[in-house]
């Protein structure tokens, strides 16, 4: 699926990156929790998180993933997106929360990890 | 070649940005991005733990051929039961630390998966020295 469809189907906004929305993304991973996102040995993954501040964008750039969906409208501030850039993350958000926003995700095809 | 850089207690914002600047010189080094990875995730979890549990610390890296050694050191208070602390799922996380999005009790754990030799020598009231070691397959 490609982050241009993630956008649509969960009617997102994209704060950085616009230029990788043709990046096709295979899984989905949903998580407040940012040890829980270092177990994973995949790195072709949406994260899908609640959780706005500096913290998930570091897990991101340490786990080698370059998509973020913030849910439930959680505003990253200038730092996190400076961050992202510099680290060639797409960061989107979405008003859904991450229960609707993995279901939609998952229903159009967003594999699970586990 | 030689690496050293501090670690404040608390500063969450800044929390990382030690794992990150190595990993831009592994990155430069060629380093196979699976060795960079578990390296990388190892060393962030350690460098969390000094934030989150410590009173600070120092992280030194030595970098060899065929090897990458990292020693995290903190000021204490340390851990008074290892085995437990090591146990996944344990925690003594406190609220701050976990809206700051850790604490689930896993981070020893994925150190413990992701080095090659992992030394750790800590006691109550004391400070925690880890030593990690990861062999790398191919010379970096
Ligand atoms: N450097 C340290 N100094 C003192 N105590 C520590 C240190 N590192 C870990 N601990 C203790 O060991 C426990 C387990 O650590 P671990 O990294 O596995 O989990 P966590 O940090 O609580 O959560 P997570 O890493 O999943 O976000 C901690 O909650 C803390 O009590
Ligand atoms: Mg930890």
């Amino acid at each position: 699926m490609t982050l241009r469809e993630i956008v649509e189907i969960v009617d997102g906004k994209v704060l950085c990156g616009e230029n990788d929305l043709d990046r096709n993304v295979l899984n989905g991973f949903s998580s407040d929790l940012m040890s829980d996102v270092l177990t994973l040995l995949d790195e072709d993954i949406l994260l899908i998180t609640g959780l706005s501040n500096n913290q998930a964008i570091r897990t991101a750039e340490m786990s080698d993933i370059k998509q973020i969906l913030f849910v439930r409208n959680k505003k990253p501030n200038k730092t996190m997106i400076t961050m992202a850039i510099e680290h060639d993350i797409t960061i989107i958000t979405t008003t859904y929360s991450m229960f609707k926003a993995s279901g939609l995700l998952y229903g159009a095809g967003l594999s699970a990890i586990y | 070649m030689h690496l050293n850089y501090s670690v404040k207690a608390r500063d969450f914002t800044s929390a990382g940005s030690v794992s990150s600047a190595i990993k831009k010189v592994l990155k430069q080094l060629n380093i196979p991005p699976a060795d960079i990875k578990r390296i990388i995730v190892a060393l962030y979890e350690a460098e969390v733990n000094i934030v989150a549990h410590s009173y600070g610390g120092t992280i030194e890296c030595e970098l060899s051929h065929d090897r990458i050694e990292l020693t995290i050191s903190d000021e204490g208070p340390g851990i008074s039961d290892l085995t437990m602390a090591m146990t996944e799922g344990y925690s003594t996380a406190t609220e701050e630390v976990r809206e700051m999005g850790f604490g689930a009790g896993m981070g020893l754990s994925n150190i413990k998966k992701n080095s090659d030799v992992l030394a750790i020598d800590t006691a109550a009231d004391s400070p925690t020295i880890i030593h990690m070691t990861f062999n790398l397959k191919q010379g970096g």
